[in-house]
């Protein structure tokens, strides 16, 4: 099968190859390929603060293998990251360096809260002194994923939630 | 050295002292002034060598606390377990961190979390609160309208 062929095969590229002589032209919209692109390698932080971060380097590990899908290159610093998932629990003390590591995130970036303590606090909602109500009183998120611990199975579907979320943005 | 012996030898030690039956381990009650002295007895004590504190807790009974040090020998290998009852309005003991410096830490976190206050403690400050927090978090009259949503 030569190069075109393969193209036109690939459902998920957005754009048509119309082939010509001695090669062929690509049509398409630059919006959609730049999402296209930024969409299928999401560099996903290493942040995880309790159980849940355990679930989420399952997600990574072989068995799982978020790599599938373009999120296999996690970074050790939020400069190369864009997709932070917040995986655990955020207490009051958390919480201002969850935002530093935000604001230090290039844009487009994006945020999945990942479990019930991410989302709304969680177990820790009712009685505690400690925990943050939920990761959207510190930083906006695009994705929740519910669960306690969430399934890999559920956060992979909330990558590809976000992924689907990212094709359909416009860039100004 | 088995129960029976230790039981004897910590009796000589501390004639004050009363024995709890049931539990897991040799436990005993014992006033908190005696604490210190005590302490130092059951670290170098021939026959005991208690080197390791392994575990310090302060219990809220909110009619008084307990606090409470799991202690260890690597030379007997044998375990005793000694608690203190303490007043609820200024839960006062001795630092043991002069004996077990492991319990530095440890006696900074009771005292962060249930108001504990450990006399003679080198630095005696809060651990994981802030150093601006009001209250003892884990005490059970503990109120925070700011922070907490009761049910």
């Amino acid at each position: 099968m030569d190069v075109s062929q393969q193209n036109t095969d690939n459902k998920s590229f957005p754009g048509e190859v119309h082939p010509t002589a001695g090669g062929g032209v690509l049509v398409t919209k630059l919006d959609e390929v730049i999402n296209w692109a930024r969409s299928n390698s999401l560099w996903p932080l290493v942040f995880g603060t309790s159980c849940c971060a355990i679930e989420m380097m399952s997600t990574a590990g072989a068995k799982y293998d978020w790599s599938r899908f373009g999120f296999e290159v996690a970074r050790a610093t939020p400069r190369q990251a864009d997709v932070i998932i917040i995986a655990g629990t955020i207490v009051n003390k958390m919480a201002p360096v969850l935002k530093r590591l935000y604001d230090q995130m290039a844009d487009p970036k994006y945020v999945i809260a990942m479990g019930a303590c991410a989302t709304s606090g969680g177990p820790f909602f009712y009685n505690t002194y400690s925990v943050v109500k939920g990761a959207d009183h510190v930083i906006p998120v695009d994705v929740y994923v519910a669960g306690c611990p969430p399934r890999p199975e559920a956060l992979l579907h909330a990558l590809i939630t976000l992924q689907e979320k990212i094709k359909r943005e416009h860039n100004g | 050295m088995d129960r029976e012996a230790l039981r004897q030898r910590v009796s000589e030690l501390l004639p004050s002292a009363v024995f709890e039956e049931g539990g897991e381990w040799t436990t005993i009650a014992i006033d908190p002034p005696a604490w210190g002295g005590f302490a130092t007895g059951l670290r170098s004590g021939a026959g005991l060598e208690f080197d390791f504190l392994f575990c310090v807790t302060a219990v809220d009974w909110r009619t008084h606390f307990t606090m409470v040090y799991h202690l260890t020998s690597t030379v007997y290998r044998h375990v005793l377990v000694v608690k203190a009852k303490l007043d609820h309005d200024r839960p006062v003991i001795q630092t043991v961190s002069d004996i077990w410096r492991t319990a530095e830490f440890h006696e900074r976190e009771a005292y962060d979390l249930m108001g504990v206050e450990f006399t003679g403690h080198p630095d005696l400050r809060r651990l994981f609160m802030t150093d601006d927090w009001n209250g003892w978090p884990l005490r059970k009259d503990y109120e925070d309208p700011v922070n907490m949503i009761k049910l």
